[in-house]
């Protein structure tokens, strides 16, 4: 990965050495998965899988193809209802999590196949990201009166400064149907950072972009990290930038938990070699 | 139209979430309603306002309703007679059964709550089906609702026909519904509900409420992993068009046929009412107008365009030249533009605004 997308992270090789720059950076324990196990049918996507995420750090989640990566994520938040095991969030464990209770405690997610609202403007899209916070009656939304109109120009307001920091904010009222890629993927990053997340799940948040497009995404990454310290978990499958970002790295492979450690640890782990970079051994 | 956008700067929040940010499309908007309450009603025709303005009005509104349920959040509705219906068949046994000094409003807005309630219980599948079925749960609503409404007496007060006429009901002395209503009274008395309900139903669409809609419509899984519940909100919208469709509804059997009779919200109206919004643009106000102004008015040109060129036709030659040009134009507006009228307004004033020099 080139270095200009990820200077901060460079002088992170481990976790322990990416606190001397900046000291308390990571903190407590504020995710755990628990014992996960979920099977789809007879397939089993995950099985027994324990991590942990602390506060302030970007998780990276590798693994080959249908390794679970995204099943993870999908647990997570909710989406997906594992058969055994548990996620503990801040001071709760949930069996299962659900979709609502993740989002109204600040889990905001963005996925591998963006997802969108295709009819509406960028406006709107990153906007639909404060809803929670939104609490307007009905008839003062109707009306536009009260909370109806004062809700809309103050979270306005706090979209304009997503925008500004995401800088697209000449597509600001174009319908995001009509974007190019990489901004689509910008904008939904936009979405989930209008929650002010404590965890972000990124899934695979490079895919399919070219370099240059790779280096900005690493950039808004590193700098939400940075700024909000917003906690990142995230699901990638190019080394270069996992390596560079990432203060642990977890290694899936078939479900189950391969390797668990900084991004030094991982890569010269023997099994992590074995299964996944595909180096070859005698 | 005839102006430029260029050089019109906003300097808060505020101004570019107003309506109609742009100047000139304010003055243009509230000119229209003025002419229309002010101008429309001297200058029209008994047969204009009684006969065409009067049922596009109150057609608009059904469309509207639709509009924010199929357009805005997305569920398929065949069920709209049977909304206009419920609304019809509630504020006529309010309104016979009130007390003297209730307004006329009242039984309406009851008709239309009464149609609202129902359209919850006959959305509650949507939280399982979409699409297809959905449309086919709803058209179950369209067919029992209107069995209901025949085969139970109460709602016509036990009347002999089953077909009463509409109570007549004044507002400041002026009747405004049933047979001896004037047309200028009417009109203006359902101009009122339109204008009310549109600026309503904009608000709603940019704010909250609104963009979950849309979500939901967009992208429900999305939708759902940020925080938006998907029953709650498809609910609110079948709430919301079923009150809609119940006012329209009371209206129609009020103001324009003047009786309460199963035949008028038949499965007919729902295909109507579901073209228009097709026709005029899905998830648009402005193009429910436009939709309902093109499905009611066409039959009524196509009818007259014969006699204008000196053509003597047979009477069953034209209806059915009738049925053939309309069902083109409903395919060729389908393969042209999906997005309906709604939007070739939208790209007329695009290009006009480039006229004459489209660089």
């Amino acid at each position: 990965m080139n270095d200009s997308g990820a200077a901060p992270a460079a002088e992170t090789p481990t976790a322990a050495a990416g606190t001397v720059g900046r000291p308390n950076r990571i903190g407590e324990v504020i995710l755990k998965a628990e014992n996960i196990t979920m099977r789809f049918g007879g397939v089993k996507a995950l099985s027994d899988v324990s991590f942990d995420v602390r506060r302030g750090e970007v998780r990276s989640i590798i693994g080959p193809n249908g390794a679970g990566k995204s099943s993870m994520l999908n647990v997570i938040n909710g989406f997906y209802q594992p058969q055994e095991g548990s996620i503990w969030y801040l001071g709760k464990s949930y069996s299962p999590m659900r979709p609502y209770i993740a989002a109204s405690n600040g889990i905001a997610r963005t996925f591998q196949n963006i997802a969108l609202f295709k009819g509406m403007s960028t406006l709107d899209n990153i906007m639909t990201g404060r809803i929670l916070k939104q609490k307007a009656t009905l008839a003062e939304q109707a009306l536009y009166i009260g909370r109806g109109r004062s809700e809309e120009i103050e979270h306005r307001e706090h979209v304009e400064r997503v925008i500004d920091f995401l800088e697209i904010q000449a597509v600001r009222k174009t319908p995001v149907g009509r974007l190019p890629y990489g901004l689509q993927k910008r904008v939904e990053l936009g979405r989930a950072l209008a929650a002010e997340p404590t965890l972000l799940l990124l899934d695979e948040p490079m895919a399919g972009m070219n370099l240059e497009e790779k280096e900005d995404m690493s950039r808004f990454i590193i700098d939400v990290n940075e700024y909000f310290g917003t906690t990142i978990a995230l699901i990638e499958h190019d080394m270069g930038v996992v390596m560079d970002l990432s203060d642990r790295v977890v290694v899936l492979d078939y479900g189950s938990k391969l390797a668990d450690g900084t991004p030094d640890e991982v890569r010269n782990n023997q099994a992590v070699i074995d299964a996944y970079l595909g180096v070859a051994h005698d | 139209m005839f102006y430029r956008e260029a050089g019109q700067f906003k300097t808060s929040y505020a101004a570019d979430q107003q309506l109609l940010p742009i100047p000139m499309d304010r003055v243009f908007v509230i000119a229209v309603v003025l002419i229309a309450i002010f101008v429309v009603p001297v200058v029209g025709s008994q047969y204009w306002l009684e006969s065409i303005l009067l049922p596009v009005l109150i057609l608009s509104i059904a469309a509207l309703g639709l509009n924010i349920l199929t357009g805005y959040c997305g569920q398929l509705s065949l069920g709209t007679g049977g909304f206009m219906a419920a609304g019809a068949y509630m504020s006529y046994k309010i309104a016979t059964n009130m007390p003297e000094f209730m307004p006329v409003w009242v039984p309406i807005l009851g008709g239309g709550l009464f149609a609202a309630s129902i359209g919850v219980i006959f959305g509650l599948p949507s939280l399982r089906i979409k699409g297809f079925y959905l449309a086919v749960a709803t058209l179950a609503a369209q067919f029992f609702l209107l069995w209901l409404f025949q085969k139970v007496p109460w709602f016509v007060n036990y009347s002999i026909s089953g077909v009463p006429s509409a109570p007549p009901e004044t507002i400041l002395g002026f009747y405004v519904t049933g047979a001896s209503a004037s047309p200028e009274a009417k009109y203006l008395f359902v101009l009122a509900f339109v204008i009310v309900l549109a600026l309503l139903a904009r608000n709603m669409v940019r704010s909250r409420i609104g963009r979950s809609w849309m979500a939901i419509r967009d992208m429900d899984i999305a939708a759902e992993l940020i925080g938006i519940k998907p029953l709650q909100t498809k609910l609110t919208a079948f709430a919301i068009s079923s009150f809609y469709c119940g006012v329209a509804g009371a209206l129609w059997s009020f103001c324009y046929i003047n009786t309460v009779e199963p035949t008028a919200f038949d499965i007919e109206r729902s295909f109507q009412v579901l073209f228009m919004i097709i026709v005029g643009g899905l998830g648009s106000v402005l193009g429910s107008f436009f939709g309902a102004a093109f499905i009611f008015l066409l039959p009524i040109l196509l009818n007259n365009v014969p006699g204008w060129f000196g053509l003597q036709l047979a009477t069953d030659v034209v209806s059915h030249l009738e049925f053939m040009v309309f069902g083109a134009a409903i395919i060729f507006f389908l393969i042209v533009e999906p997005h309906g009228l709604a939007r070739l307004w939208q790209i007329a004033k695009e290009k006009l605004r480039l006229w004459p020099f489209p660089h």
